[in-house]
């Protein structure tokens, strides 16, 4: 028994991935303690304010829903990040490109009538998917083409885009009654039904899971995720073996898009119903650190999604319950994201491109 | 020359290794108080490394250096430049966005003194390159200057510390032929000037038009010293590429009747990184059942000829044909799929440090259909297809899921060569098969290049160890300057005259 169990450990599946995820999940824990000191610090009793947070997070059947409705928009963006980063294509633009997603779902689930939800709901998730892909396609063309620097492309886009989805809700878009930078509704056909009865858990959530699993697949067994990785980690050896490195980051970008562009639509016709202004409280941004703490992995990235969800619905019950300030839930959540960063990326710069010395 | 009396560095059984590989073995060195002494050697004899001891970059695992007499121990470049001694490395190194004065002073002058010597010290300069003819404006960013300007701006660095002993590594391979010239004025000035300077470069020419001394490295021994007015380049060349010529390898004739051409190359013309043509005009063939070999001083257009060809360089004039297909910028893909297999020059351009053998050997064939069906890759076969290249190619490895980073370096090269060979290549174009590896690597790469040629394949093999081309090689082409300047059939090789056609002499064929 023994033996089998040091085999286990020795074999490459342990070596590949849970030797990695225990010391992620320990690093983790380490930037608890460190902010527990900051919490003592502060004259609160961090054992109760964690305890808050785990009490608001994931105490009850609501609790726990709520945390998982905001963990769906996280590990979809999560996905969309760990794809391009894994080709090196530094992808800036996740909030943008859920935006775009958002914007589409909407006009979809607004404007299309008379369909049953059969077709609707999955009608307007795919405009959300073609949203974020062509916000992802804009800037990764610019780069095979132009060789723009996709940093800077991705993150201006996202306030192009952003912007213009408050220029939708304002103007061309806006409900007719309220008029406050907010659409009329969807139509509920195309409304992602809920699961769980009294609560907002609806089947968005099982659909992203179902999603990592396959993007786990394309990553580790098929011929694109191949070329992902290869190009990620040595282009140059990528290209002499006759892989197309504009070609591998294009797709790599319409699925990247695609991914944080579902996240959008889910977000609208799972939850919000209507296209708000500032609709996402910055998923997308924080999807750069859940991808990270992740260790860019699709499975890592849904353990670090319901982490970062956790800490975003917890931070308000340790403010009333425990006296501490939500600036020091971002402190812990800054926290996470450097402990977990430093071992889960090479350190290699997006702006170090080669000038001629 | 000024007085050459006197010696001022003295290195003595200099030995120095990086992990398996010995980059130096026992050399001595002696530099003469205002000398220009050549440091002549291919890459990787060992030169720079020589020198970046002398400047404190390396330590020596043994031998002595000595200074004006005296034994001593520099164990940093500071610590060099105490002593007199300074370094232009190939890279310079400065910060692009700061002037020329605060380059030229970092790390010098104490932080609370910064700003009240900074007059002082520019005029200091000023004064320095008025007396070397050195002129860069001083209060220039580096980032506007030309790379001959900052190459100035190196100098005056060690100027400006007051160095005795000046070492230039490959100052030229950075240069225009102008800028070039311009630079021998520079170092007979400084050796006026009482200075000692080291010049490390790979060219004949230079080493003949503006040292007085020579001393040639190969594989980390020194083969000669020899005072310039006394040798030539055809001696000089000898010495670089070794006399030992192998021919213990098994050559046994390619006896199929039907010779064809594989590799057609019609007035190929290539240009490098930066726009000037490396490749001119080139036209040569390659045909089945024979291994051309391409000669020359690194550096000469062959990287750039090996990337047009493989698809990774675009072709500017002329065309190529691989079996009658015009392949001329062709994509890589393209190219390898009919038929060419490639091994780089640069062991990263070949394998992904982070992969496993099975990812690496697969990387340019896992999306055939023997190893994917509608996108989804056939791990199992890719193993097995692994696991026996492994074995057959004698790979040394624990197992096929090994990390490639974890493998020797002769191993490492093994199976890029067992991918490139086991495909089944109609033409190999191998570039320093064996750079970097360990003799019994060396020997069983040649000799699978061998039996590739014995079962009807063509080899384009470049390589700057002459013995490796002589001794494979049914025909030999000299690339010189970017055309090829000579080609000698196997029978009639002789390094003299390779040798003499290397180092830029023309024949007239």
């Amino acid at each position: 028994m023994i033996e089998r169990i040091q085999n286990l450990l020795h074999s490459d599946q342990m070596g590949k991935w849970v030797r990695p995820f225990f010391t992620q999940v320990l690093i983790v824990l380490l930037a608890f303690v460190l902010g527990g000191f900051v919490i003592l610090g502060i004259g609160a009793d961090p054992i109760a304010a964690y305890a808050a947070l785990i009490k608001s997070a994931f105490g009850n059947v609501n609790s726990i829903a709520e945390t998982l409705v905001k963990a769906c928009p996280l590990l979809l963006a999560g996905l969309a990040i760990t794809l391009a980063f894994r080709a090196e294509f530094w992808n800036i633009g996740a909030e943008g490109q859920l935006y775009m997603g958002g914007v589409l779902a909407a006009v979809v689930g607004i404007y299309f009538t008379g369909l049953p939800p059969a077709v609707h709901i999955p009608l307007a998730l795919i405009a959300g998917v073609l949203g974020g892909a062509i916000a992802g396609f804009i800037p990764v063309i610019l780069k095979a083409k132009l060789r723009v620097n996709e940093v800077i492309t991705t993150l201006m886009l996202n306030y192009i885009i952003i912007l213009f989805t408050s220029y939708l809700d304002q103007g061309p878009m806006s409900d007719p009654i309220i008029k406050a930078g907010i659409s009329r509704r969807l139509l509920e056909t195309s409304w992602i039904p809920i699961m769980i009865k009294g609560t907002r858990f609806h089947w968005g959530i099982p659909l992203a899971l179902l999603i990592t699993i396959l993007i786990a697949f394309l990553l580790s067994k098929t011929m694109l995720g191949f070329q992902i990785r290869a190009v990620g980690e040595n282009a140059r050896a990528a290209r002499v073996a006759g892989v197309s490195i504009n070609k591998t980051i294009i797709w790599t970008m319409i699925l990247s898009g695609a991914l944080a562009g579902l996240a959008g639509g889910i977000e609208i016709s799972g939850v919000q119903h209507r296209l708000i202004e500032r609709f996402s409280p910055g998923y997308g941004f924080l999807a750069i650190a859940v991808a990270l703490v992740g260790r860019l992995s699709p499975i890592g990235v849904i353990f670090s999604s319901v982490l970062f969800a956790a800490l975003i619905a917890g931070a308000d019950t340790m403010q009333r319950v425990a006296g501490v300030p939500i600036p020091v839930v971002y402190l812990i959540e800054g926290l996470v994201i450097i402990f977990a960063s430093i071992r889960s990326i090479r350190i290699r710069s997006p702006f170090r491109r080669k000038v001629t010395a | 020359m000024a007085n050459t009396t006197g010696v001022a560095v003295k290195m003595v059984n200099i030995t120095k290794s990086f992990g398996s590989v010995l980059a130096d073995d026992q050399v001595n060195f002696e530099l003469l108080h205002g000398e220009i002494h050549g440091l002549l050697g291919e890459n990787g004899a060992g030169k720079t490394t020589l020198m970046n001891i002398l400047y404190g970059l390396h330590q020596p695992d043994s031998g002595e250096i000595i200074i004006q007499g005296e034994k001593k121990e520099i164990s940093s470049p500071h610590k060099a430049v105490e002593e007199g001694i300074g370094m232009v490395h190939q890279h310079f190194m400065q910060i692009p966005t700061l002037t020329v004065i605060d380059n030229v002073i970092l790390g010098l002058e104490s932080l609370n003194s910064f700003k009240l010597n900074r007059a002082r010290a520019r005029e200091r300069l000023v004064q320095i390159s008025k007396i070397y003819g050195l002129q860069v404006d001083p209060d220039a960013c580096i980032w506007q200057l030309s790379i001959g300007d900052r190459q100035r701006v190196e100098i005056l660095k060690a100027l400006y510390r007051e160095v005795k002993i000046l070492i230039l590594d490959e100052p030229t391979s950075v240069l225009t032929p102008q800028e070039t010239t311009e630079l021998f004025h520079t170092i007979r000035k400084l050796v006026d000037a009482g200075l000692s300077v080291v010049f490390i470069t790979h060219k004949l020419e230079e080493a003949m038009s503006i040292t007085d001394r020579v001393t040639v490295l190969r594989d980390g021994k020194v083969v000669a010293t020899r005072k310039t007015q006394d040798t030539n380049k055809a001696e000089l060349a000898c010495f670089m590429v070794g006399r030992e010529v192998l021919f213990r390898l098994k050559r046994e004739p390619y006896e199929d009747k039907q010779k064809y051409e594989v590799l057609r190359v019609e007035n190929l013309t290539v240009k490098s990184d930066r726009g000037s043509l490396a490749v001119r005009d080139v036209t040569f063939n390659v045909q089945s059942g024979e291994i051309v070999g391409i000669a020359g001083v690194d550096g000469n257009g062959q990287t750039e000829l090996v990337q047009a060809l493989t698809g990774l360089r675009h072709v500017q004039g002329g065309s190529f044909w691989v079996d009658g297909v015009n392949l001329t910028n062709a994509s890589p893909r393209e190219i390898l799929e009919h038929k060419v297999g490639h091994i780089p020059e640069e062991q990263n351009d070949a394998l992904v440090a982070n992969f496993t053998l099975i990812e690496n050997l697969m990387l340019n064939r896992h999306y055939t259909d023997e190893f994917s069906k509608c996108g989804i890759l056939d791990q199992g076969k890719m193993e097995s297809r692994s696991r026996e290249l492994i074995r057959q190619y004698d790979v040394k490895a624990s197992s096929e899921k090994a990390i490639a980073r974890t493998l020797s370096g002769g191993n490492k090269q093994k199976l890029i060569v067992a991918r490139e060979i086991a495909r089944d290549p109609r033409l190999l174009v191998a570039a320093h098969p064996t750079r970097g590896v360990d003799i019994g690597a060396e020997e069983s790469i040649r000799n699978l290049l061998l039996e590739k040629r014995r079962q009807g394949g063509a080899i384009l093999l470049v390589s700057t160890k002459l013995d490796e081309v002589l001794s494979l090689s049914d025909r030999i082409l000299v690339m010189e300057k970017g055309r090829i300047v000579g080609e000698v059939t196997r029978e009639e090789a002789d390094i003299e005259k390779i040798g003499l056609l290397m180092a830029g002499t023309r024949t007239t064929t």
